[in-house]
Order: C-alpha cells, then sequence, then structure tokens
C-alpha cells in the first residue's frame, strides 16, 4: 500500500466461482493506482476482471467502490473494459464506435460529438473518423480503443491483455498513449499482462493471482526482486 | 517422378469426370428437355397461375420461416432449461425427415379431421383445412423453420463472447443491443438463409404433389407431374421445366451475391448470450414451446397412430422396405465413391475450395427433380421402358441429389488433413499408399460416416423422380406411403411411416456410428 491515498475499490472477502473454479480476492485498490495483474494462465485473472467489471456476481463478499456497493449491472459501474480482441464493432464506423462509450444508441449531443472528435485527435485518427474496424491495422484499433476510454472518463480502467497481440515497438507506443491517457483522466487501472517486461513499465504495483487467490496489491519492483514461490514458478530464472 | 504424373492426371481425370457427371446431370437433362425435337407445347393460363403460384408461396414460405426463427432462435440463445440440448439436436431432424411423412404428420394435427379440428369441433367451430396454398406453406415452413433457427443460433454463436461483454460495460438497452450485435449478426445471415429457403421451397415437389393441388395450390413441380404423368404431354412437360429451371437459375445466381450459412454443430449447443434473459423469460418460454409444439406434435401424431398398426401392415411393406434398403444402399454407396474421389482429385490443386463448394452446393439445390426426371426420362425412353429402370434409376438421381450434401462436409475434410499434414509427409518422404491408408482414410472415417448417414437417409425418404418413373408393381416404403395416404388410409399410412423413420434413421445411425469407431482421435 502507498500511505496517504485513499482506497477507491474495495474487494472484501469476495470469492467469484466460474463453474468448478472459484478465486478468492481481499484487497483493495488506492486512486490513481497503475496495477498489473500478472500470473499463470487458469490461475484466475480474468475471473478477477470480470468479478470486478460486475459479468460475475461473488458468492461471497463485496465488490465496494468508495465504501458503497457497486451496481449489479456492469453498464452502471464507473469503469471502462479494453479486450484483447473484439473491442471494435466491425460494422460501425471509428466515430460511432467511440461515440457507443457515452451514448450505446449512438445519438450524441453536439457537445458529446466535439468531445468524441477531440478523443479522436489525442490517440492522432482524426482522419479516420469514417473508417471501418477492417480497414484499420492492429495499432490504430488499439488507439480507437484507448480513445474511447478516454472519452468515457471513468475513474477505473480494466485491461485484459490489451496489447499482447502487437510488436514491441508497438506495444510500448500503446502503453505510451496509455500513460498519458491514465495522467489525463486521473483513472485507476489493472491490466492483466503476461509480459513482466510491460508489468514492470506499466504498474507501480502488482497484484499476484494464481491457484485461485488474488494476492494483495504490492511495489512490483520489490515483489519481482523478492518473488514468492508462485510467481517463482510463473516467471522462472527471468526475473 | 512418371508415376507420380500418371496419379496425377489420374486424379484430373476422375474430378473432371465427376464434376463433368454432375453438371450433365443439372444442365444436360434441362438441355434434353430444352431441346428435344417435338418443341414445346403452348402453356395454358393455369400454368402461368402455377409459376405465379410458385414463387408467391416461395417468398410467403421463406419469409414465414425466417421471421419466425428470429424470435425462437434469440430464446435459445439465451434460455438455459431442461432439454434444450436435445431441443436443438431435433431442430436438425426435419431435414432428414421423409417428405411425406412430415406432411402426414402435419394432416394429423392440422387437416380436416386432425387433432386441431377435433378440437375446434369440440368447442362448436368448423375443422381446418390444409388442403392447397395454406397447407404448402404450412408444411414448408414445418421444414425450413428448423433450418433457419438453426442458421441464426449459429449466428448467435458466431457472435465473440467479449462483444456482448462490451455492450454490456457501456450500459447497453435492448435496442442498443440489438444495434450493435443482433442486426449485424441478422444482416450477414438472414439473406443467406432466405434464399436457401426460397430455393428449397421453389423446387420442392413432394409437398405440393401431397397437399396442393388446384387451381390455388399448383406449383410448376407439379404442373410438369401431371403434364407428363396424366396428360403424357412430354412439350407442355418440357416447357415447364424449362421455366423452372430458369427460375432455379435466376435465384441460384442470386445465390452466388449472397453468402451461404454454413450447416455446422459447432457451439450450437451453449448458451451464446444471456442478454435479457430473465426479463424476456416468458415471452422467450412461449416463443420455443411454440416452435417445440409445432415440430414436436405432429412427429408424435405419426407414431401415436403409426405404432399400434406395424404389425398388422401388409407382407407388401416388407419387401417395399428391402427395395427401399437396396435403393438407399446404392445410392450411398455411387455417392460416396464420387465425392470422396473428387474431394481426393481436387484436394492438392490451387482451386478456391470454399468457391467450389458453393457452387456445387448452389447447383444441386437449384437442381429440380422434376427437370432431372423429365430429361431422364426423355434420353431413356426411346431406347427402354423407362418403369423397367425405375429403381437403379432412382438411386442414380439420388445420389447425385445428394452429392452436394456428401461434397460440403467432405470436401474440408479432405482439403483439412492435406493443410495440416502434407509437409510432414514429404518430409517423411512417405509413400502414396500408406498416406491415404494409414493417414487419410483413418482420419477421412468420421466425416464419410456421417456423410454416407445424411445420404442414406435422405435417399431412403426421397420421393420424386421415382414418382415420374414408377409403373403401379413397383413398390418402394415413400410409394405406398403416398399410395395409401391417396386412398386416405391415414392410419395404415401412419404405420408405415413410422417403418420408414426408423428404417432412415437406423441406416443414418449405423452410419454415423460406424464413421465414429471406438477409437476417438
Amino acid at each position: 500500500m502507498i500511505a496517504g491515498d485513499e482506497d477507491i475499490l474495495n474487494l472484501k472477502q469476495t470469492c467469484f466461482r466460474q463453474g468448478k473454479f472459484a478465486l478468492t480476492a481481499n484487497f483493495e485498490v488506492s486512486k490513481g493506482a497503475r496495477i498489473a495483474i500478472i500470473g499463470p494462465s487458469g490461475g484466475g485473472k480474468s475471473t478477477l476482471l470480470h468479478g470486478i467489471s460486475g459479468f460475475l456476481k461473488p458468492t461471497t463478499g463485496q465488490v465496494l467502490w468508495e465504501g458503497e456497493p457497486m451496481s449489479d449491472h456492469p453498464g452502471e459501474r464507473p469503469l471502462s473494459i479494453l479486450f484483447q480482441d473484439h473491442n471494435l464493432f466491425p460494422h460501425l464506423c471509428v466515430a460511432d464506435n467511440i461515440a457507443v462509450g457515452i451514448n450505446p444508441n449512438m445519438r450524441l449531443s453536439e457537445e458529446q460529438i466535439l468531445l468524441a472528435k477531440n478523443a479522436l485527435d489525442q490517440v492522432g485518427l482524426s482522419e479516420k473518423a469514417a473508417d471501418f474496424p477492417r480497414d484499420l491495422s492492429g495499432g490504430q484499433r488499439g488507439r480507437v480503443g484507448l480513445a474511447r476510454i478516454l472519452l468515457r472518463k471513468r475513474p477505473l480502467i480494466l485491461l485484459d491483455e490489451p496489447f499482447s497481440a502487437l510488436g514491441p515497438a508497438l506495444k510500448d507506443e500503446m502503453l505510451e498513449l496509455l500513460s498519458q491517457i491514465l495522467d489525463l483522466t486521473e483513472a485507476s487501472a489493472l491490466m492483466v499482462t503476461h509480459d513482466t517486461n510491460d508489468a514492470i513499465r506499466f504498474g507501480d504495483q502488482a497484484i499476484l493471482v494464481a491457484e485461485g487467490l488474488a494476492h494483495e496489491p504490492q511495489e512490483i519492483q520489490s515483489l519481482f526482486s523478492n518473488p514468492p514461490p508462485a510467481l517463482k514458478e510463473y516467471i522462472g530464472d527471468r526475473a | 517422378m512418371a508415376g507420380s504424373v500418371i496419379a496425377i492426371s489420374l486424379r484430373l481425370i476422375f474430378g473432371g469426370a465427376v464434376i463433368t457427371a454432375l453438371l450433365t446431370f443439372s444442365f444436360g437433362t434441362a438441355a434434353v428437355v430444352a431441346l428435344r425435337g417435338h418443341g414445346f407445347g403452348p402453356l395454358l393460363p393455369t400454368d402461368l397461375s402455377a409459376i405465379r403460384f410458385t414463387l408467391w408461396q416461395a417468398l410467403v414460405s421463406a419469409f414465414l420461416s425466417v421471421s419466425v426463427a428470429i424470435p425462437v432462435a434469440r430464446a435459445l440463445s439465451r434460455q438455459s432449461f431442461f432439454g434444450r440440448r436435445a431441443l436443438i439436436t431435433l431442430l436438425g431432424a426435419p431435414f432428414i425427415l421423409p417428405v411425406l411423412v412430415g406432411v402426414l404428420g402435419l394432416l394429423s394435427v392440422f387437416g380436416r379431421s386432425g387433432w386441431i379440428s377435433e378440437l375446434l369441433l369440440f368447442f362448436g367451430l368448423g375443422r381446418l383445412s390444409i388442403y392447397g396454398a395454406s397447407g404448402v406453406i404450412l408444411a414448408h415452413v414445418f421444414f425450413n423453420l428448423p433450418l433457419a433457427t438453426r442458421f441464426i443460433l449459429q449466428g448467435w454463436s458466431g457472435v465473440p463472447a467479449e462483444r456482448f461483454r462490451l455492450t454490456d460495460s457501456l450500459g447497453a438497452n435492448s435496442w442498443s443491443r440489438f444495434l450493435l450485435i443482433e442486426w449485424p449478426m441478422l444482416r450477414g445471415v438472414l439473406p443467406g438463409a432466405f434464399v436457401l429457403i426460397f430455393l428449397l421451397c421453389l423446387t420442392s415437389f413432394t409437398v405440393a404433389l401431397a397437399v396442393g393441388g388446384g387451381p390455388k395450390g399448383t406449383t410448376i413441380e407439379l404442373a410438369i407431374y401431371q403434364a407428363f404423368r396424366f396428360e403424357f404431354n412430354l412439350g407442355k412437360a418440357a416447357s415447364l421445366a424449362t421455366i423452372q429451371f430458369g427460375l432455379c437459375g435466376i435465384v441460384a445466381l442470386l445465390a452466388f451475391l449472397v453468402p451461404l450459412p454454413k450447416v455446422g454443430d459447432i457451439g450450437l449447443d451453449r448458451l451464446a448470450h444471456q442478454f435479457g434473459a430473465r426479463k424476456h423469460r416468458r415471452l422467450d418460454i412461449i416463443w420455443i414451446s411454440g416452435a417445440a409444439g409445432f415440430l414436436i406434435l405432429p412427429l408424435s401424431a405419426i407414431l401415436f397412430r403409426g405404432l399400434g398398426g406395424i404389425l398388422s401392415l401388409p407382407g407388401q411393406v416388407f419387401s417395399a422396405s428391402i427395395t427401399s434398403l437396396l435403393i438407399a444402399l446404392i445410392s450411398t454407396g455411387v455417392c460416396i465413391f464420387l465425392a470422396l474421389g473428387l474431394s481426393l482429385s481436387i484436394a492438392y490443386s490451387r482451386l478456391n475450395t470454399q468457391k467450389i463448394v458453393e457452387g456445387i452446393s448452389v447447383l444441386g439445390l437449384s437442381t429440380s427433380p422434376l427437370v432431372v426426371g423429365t430429361g431422364l426420362f426423355l434420353m431413356i425412353f426411346p431406347f427402354v421402358n423407362p418403369a423397367s429402370l425405375a429403381i437403379p434409376v432412382t438411386a442414380f438421381v439420388n445420389a447425385m441429389m445428394a452429392m452436394p450434401f456428401a461434397l460440403r462436409v467432405l470436401i474440408p475434410a479432405v482439403r483439412d488433413i492435406y493443410n495440416e499434414y502434407l509437409h510432414l509427409r514429404l518430409s517423411l518422404n512417405m509413400g502414396r499408399g500408406i498416406w491415404l491408408m494409414r493417414i487419410v482414410f483413418p482420419r477421412l472415417r468420421r466425416p464419410v460416416g456421417f456423410s454416407a448417414g445424411l445420404v442414406a437417409a435422405l435417399s431412403m425418404g426421397d420421393f420424386g423422380v421415382i414418382a415420374l418413373f414408377a409403373s403401379p408393381d413397383l413398390q418402394t416404403l415413400p410409394l405406398i406411403l403416398y399410395r395409401l395416404m391417396g386412398s386416405y388410409q391415414m392410419d395404415q399410412a401412419a404405420a408405415v411411416s413410422v417403418v420408414l423413420v426408423a428404417q432412415s434413421l437406423f441406416l443414418f445411425w449405423i452410419f454415423d456410428r460406424g464413421g465414429r469407431g471406438h477409437t476417438e482421435s
């Protein structure tokens, strides 16, 4: 924990079940934190994100936002999500794909249209507003997703390996852009990643998720310099 | 090296021969019909009304099937309930259900003396009548609603899970969910489903023969049959057949422009999403039980009426079932041999297999059995009495008509094996014989078994060309069934139906089971 910060997200003795798999989580996330979620496949990383975003209801415990229980409807939770794939609707142009971020019916007020244009500007895609996802490169699609996040201005951002299909240079570029957006919106972010370098570059903290347990967020440098057995096994000799 | 050159040219010859046979079968018979020396007979106003009716009923049937399938598929894609998997499997049944059996079942429920009429009578209301246009459309919806439902269900299961989550997390309401997910999915699936069902209804003969007829219920196919069988007016049959072929050709061209839905089972039985599952549960239950009832009631009516009468069926049913079995086995053998040969011979080629499969499918669907029958009749008739060749001709026609279905399964299966293992074969320097016997054939066992089952069941229940060729002393199960229905011996007809369905399902099961083998790989 970084002292002095207020907690915004609180998973209080929660347990999430998906079929036979169960994940326990009990931790807080402080305002403005950038947390990498790491751990082996099947350990529960995605389950954790689904639980926070509301696709999974906890079987025990509570997910609190600023001390209050969060809505059951994912759409009413104060957060935005970016997946690895399928972040864009293939039948909508770039402008509409961003517009769904503030109104899923895509009817925007003039002021909102301006905001959407601005967001597109910020990610450097103002020329592409009328293009369709199929005409964009992987990096450009990632930018559209980030523009939507920027526009939505939610205080919590969840990222499920969003850039893992991109090449190293492009990935760096996206992480940089993400970091700018987080600075701009002052949002907290949780990002699932398999790449320890990405984790270190992105986060100041890390949550280790392994064998159905989400550990408390820890200072990322100290976690890697002194890894617990589960992390050691996961990263091997590369730490 | 010389050996492989010979092998390649053998492959080319074989593949070319099969494709030529397919083309001759569909275009050649039509050409014979069109080019026959005696010329075309003039068309009467009744023939023009048959053309109008054919187009109209196909439009209405396709429209009804597809538009009812949308809410049914939506309900099935999000509601979980006991028997869901069984119901989805059952949706595939009308495809191999002999048409006459389906019609008999519908008559038992919706006909003049069917269950619903009895119920209406009990409440002092009149009887239903489904002969004519309403019967044709009812039967077409019965056969095609399940098909359309499966296509749309396939569309639902093709939507990535992330897209549902994303839409949810954006706080979408029902309308924006429709805009963001359902509408784009339907836009991809519906045109193909509609054209496919339209084509099937355009070339459907048995339904029109069984419940159609009269000035407001005669399709072109039926008119060809009548011109042929009752008036023996070959000129008129030829004119009608040419028109039918032209219509099918136009629709087939149309079908090329839209992507046809894939036939597959993958992922159909998992829940695609749970959007509004709780909120719309009641409405969904109404749609699901309505569709299930519409499907299951006629089938159970047959079972209910026919099961008791099986043992008292006359001995001719037994010999007819042997004849039907024989026809089914011959056409399965011919069909699988040719289809497998074609699939293997184009496996190495650079041809776009996707396009070939689509082309053959469209060709097969737009081939009218009555046009083919008329053409074959005209070809054979100068030399021998066509009735004496009824069995081989029927077996051959069934094989050719079922070929597109077999090819749709086999061509991709063979192509996959070659794509996956060909480099391995070359690097191991594996000989051709071992390659085929140890790698290709064992891996093809399952798709071959499945498609053989499909062909056998289709051939067993088919009642198309045989109606043109049959002499009164020829007995097959569909022929006996048709004659019993024609003389309103519905209980005996139901008993024959049970035998026919049992035999078709048994054949399908044997082949499919044989394909699965005892090892899963």
